[in-house]
């Protein structure tokens, strides 16, 4: 079974964030809201697939996509 | 009673929160912005009075989002904040929040409060709660976290009075610790951790565990102590994530009952021009428009100031050296030290006018946007989408253009765009490239429309991104260096530039210019007034010479003048380096002379015309046009052919898009990378393209 993580989201869709790869992601990440618990909103995609604008915590922020696929989710 | 002893306020916060307007509010232009001593992150300070006997000092510390810093702007805060022995530590913080995104300004609050120090919680933005449906029950806030708390709008200069009267009153502001946080996370550890540091605060104890390796004033053995600790207790990452999560609970239990917002009220505009800016097509379409806009200005409206500033140069030194009696001080004044400032002042327009279009696409939320856009093609190069800022700059100077590269959080892609930069072309090329362009290549019109020289100018710039681009890319597959992705970029609200905040950030980064490439440049000219203007033997009897060689000459001509000029330069110390380089600059088709303006042109590229100038004894030395006469008439002396022929010429051209002709940028990308081995990697490889390359064009076009 794959998990689903914000890599996987369209544009537009949302999830709960259930688990982060903690040894994976920056500390900043986590720190800027980013934590089992969250809501985050896919917004936009950059031309390329790459980087992702997710809304999360209340912040937009770009992220690049190997960081997203670190972020597990359950989508909403 | 001695003079009231300066009270030193430390301003802390978020990017984007109108921190730097504040700053700006509170002290006018009465800042200046030096370095921290021994790193290269620029250290602002400014001056103001809170009251009639209370002069105050501030500093503005570079935006953060917390304590534990991922740039080495960041961790200037987490070094001033945690080492109460240093100059540095304030007596009181000021951390600046907006209203909007109060929740996650607050975790970067949480943190600072636990570090104990007085802090007050300035919320800014204050006039735009009402139209985004914001409420905040301060008094509630101010209770629940054990502070001063003010509603400000820096802008609109909204409770900046208030702000000022908290200050003055720091000593009232409790200095306790939010709610025994620390603990919580981690009984066990927290426990060991305060035995082990018993002098410090848990939090102290805590960063200085965690950010050892951060922080400078930190001795071997308190370092090596701090690893040992780490070593027994390995599952830092674990514990940060889990204080993070319940500093997050903390703050939303608070929110929760002291912060309202009404959504129905925020505006869906960010949605909107999103859609536009960051579109796959009018995406791109915009910011190159945007782009040919910056170019156009810095190649078209520049060149007024510019001229302006070498005329005003010109007559400084030719009414100089009226005034003054002649002798060696007043030589050195007038051929020295006097061009070596108009060597720095003539580039001030460009770098001005290209900063106030960067600081104006930052200030409105749009460079953000344009890092998105572009970071994964600037990946596929090896570089980072924050690459693109540092780019553009070089087209006016590489030096400020290294400094922005500052905040590409990976090591990697930030090397990498601190050594390719100087392959863009910069403004200091330009006045060469436009000399020998009018030599070489015919006054003609490709298809009756495209100018023929013009087209030529631009491909010497296409040639130096694409070997910006390539180096790049080589780099990234040779340098072992580990690569993290930590790339987050907060996509902040669009709104109107601040005309104080970008008029300061021009100021700011003209200044960093001046001082850090002015330096060098005039040290560097007053060394090479000094080689030509001295020399062995036939220099000092120059004058007998040229008299026996011209019998002819009045000697009080201005041909004799000139005449006498040129030998003291051809025999001068720096004529002799000339020649002595002459045998490894052959096979590129330069002789002595250009070997002169070569070494000359070393300290700053645009010498090199000047430089000719001399040599060539031209009669009217700021005219282009004379000098370009002359330099075509100059004959190889070998074939008994023009010297400037389309060979030489183009080898000259194409040696100039490569090399790395420039102190100051070694100096400053020393200064950056904090080794002497990526200026000389620079020096070594850009050198050796550039010869390798001119050699090949000279050979097969000749």
């Amino acid at each position: 079974m794959s998990k689903i993580t914000v890599a996987n989201l369209k544009v537009g869709e949302r999830g709960l964030i259930e688990q982060v790869a903690i040894e994976h992601i920056p500390l900043n990440l986590l720190e800027m809201g980013c934590l089992p618990g969250k809501e985050v909103e896919l917004i936009q995609v950059a031309p390329f697939n790459d980087p992702l604008y997710i809304r999360v915590n209340g912040s937009h922020l770009a992220i690049r996509r190997d960081v997203a696929a670190k972020i597990q989710i359950i989508k909403l | 009673m001695s003079k009231a002893k300066i009270l030193k306020i430390a301003l802390v916060g978020n990017p984007n929160t109108g921190k730097t307007s504040l700053f700006n509010q509170l002290t006018g232009l009465k800042q200046n912005v030096g370095n921290y001593p021994g790193i290269t992150v620029d250290r602002k300070e400014g001056f103001f009075n809170l009251n009639a006997t209370t002069p105050a000092s501030i500093i503005d510390l570079p935006g953060t989002y917390s304590i534990n810093p991922t740039t080495l702007d960041e961790n200037i805060v987490l070094e001033t904040l945690l080492n109460p022995n240093e100059s540095e530590y304030p007596d009181v913080v000021v951390m600046v929040a907006d209203a909007e995104n109060l929740k996650r300004n607050l975790l970067l609050f949480s943190q600072l409060k636990d570090l104990e120090i007085p802090i007050i919680l300035a919320i800014n933005m204050a006039d735009q709660m009402k139209r985004k449906g914001i409420s905040i029950d301060i008094d509630a806030l101010k209770a629940d976290l054990d502070t001063e708390v003010v509603l400000i709008s820096a802008r609109k200069k909204i409770g900046i009075e208030t702000l000022k009267k908290l200050i003055l009153d720091y000593k009232n502001i409790s200095t306790k610790a939010l709610d025994g946080l620390s603990i919580k996370v981690d009984e066990e550890f927290f426990g060991a951790l305060q035995k082990t540091y018993p002098n410090k605060s848990l939090y102290q104890a805590w960063l200085t565990i965690t950010q050892f390796h951060n922080l400078k004033h930190l001795s071997i053995s308190e370092k090596e102590a701090a690893q040992e600790f780490l070593n027994c207790h390995n599952k830092v990452k674990h514990l940060q994530h889990k204080e993070t999560i319940l500093r997050y609970q903390l703050i939303n239990n608070i929110l929760k009952k002291d912060y309202k917002v009404d959504r129905l009220k925020g505006t869906d505009m960010r949605a909107k021009l999103d859609k536009v800016l960051m579109h796959r097509v009018f995406g791109y379409v915009i910011f190159f428009l945007i782009l040919f806009v910056i170019f156009q200005s810095i190649f078209d409206w520049a060149i007024y100031p510019m001229d302006f500033i070498e005329r005003m140069f010109l007559q400084l030194s030719n009414w100089t050296e009226a005034q003054l009696s002649p002798g060696v001080f007043t030589s050195l004044i007038v051929n020295g030290i006097i061009p070596g400032l108009g060597g720095i002042a003539i580039f001030i327009p460009q770098i001005a006018i290209l900063f106030l279009f960067i600081a104006i696409l930052e200030e409105t939320g749009y460079m953000s946007r344009v890092v998105f856009l572009m970071d994964k093609i600037m990946r596929l190069f090896g570089l980072s989408g924050k690459s693109v800022v540092p780019l553009m700059s070089g087209t006016a100077c590489a030096i400020p253009a290294i400094m922005a590269a500052r905040n590409i959080n990976s090591w990697k892609e930030r090397l990498i765009t601190i050594l390719v930069t100087p392959f863009i072309t910069c403004s200091a090329r330009l006045p060469i490239y436009a000399i020998i362009i009018a030599l070489i290549i015919p006054n003609e019109r490709i298809f009756g429309v495209l100018s023929l020289q013009a087209t030529i100018l631009m491909l010497l710039y296409l040639v130096g991104f694409l070997s910006a681009i390539i180096s790049a890319f080589i780099l990234d597959k040779t340098l072992k260096i580990k690569k993290h992705s930590f790339f987050i970029v907060e996509m902040p609200n669009y709104k109107l530039p601040s005309p104080k905040n970008v008029a300061y950030a021009v100021i700011e980064k003209t200044k960093a210019f001046i001082f850090g490439a002015g330096k060098i440049i005039l040290a560097l000219s007053m060394v090479l007034w000094f080689l030509a203007s001295n020399g062995p033997a036939k220099f000092k009897n120059a004058e007998q010479i040229v008299i026996q060689n011209n019998p002819e000459l009045n000697q009080s001509s201005k041909t004799f003048s000139k005449k006498l000029g040129s030998y003291k330069l051809q025999h001068s110390y720096i004529g002799y380096m000339g020649h002595a380089i002459e045998p490894i600059i052959k096979p590129l088709g330069y002789d002595w002379k250009i070997g002169i303006a070569l070494i000359t042109s070393f300290a700053a590229r645009e010498v090199f015309v000047g430089t000719l100038a001399t040599i060539y004894s031209v009669e009217n030395e700021g005219d282009t046009e004379t000098i370009r006469e002359r330099m075509k008439m100059e004959i190889n002396t070998e074939t008994g052919k023009p010297l400037f022929d389309f060979p030489t010429g183009m080898s000259l051209l194409l040696y100039y898009v490569f090399a790395m002709q420039c102190m100051s940028t070694l100096a400053v990308v020393k200064r950056e990378t904090n080794s002497w081995k990526w200026p000389a990697l620079q020096l070594f490889f850009m050198t050796g393209i550039a010869y390798l390359v001119s050699f090949l064009t000279y050979t097969f076009l000749s």
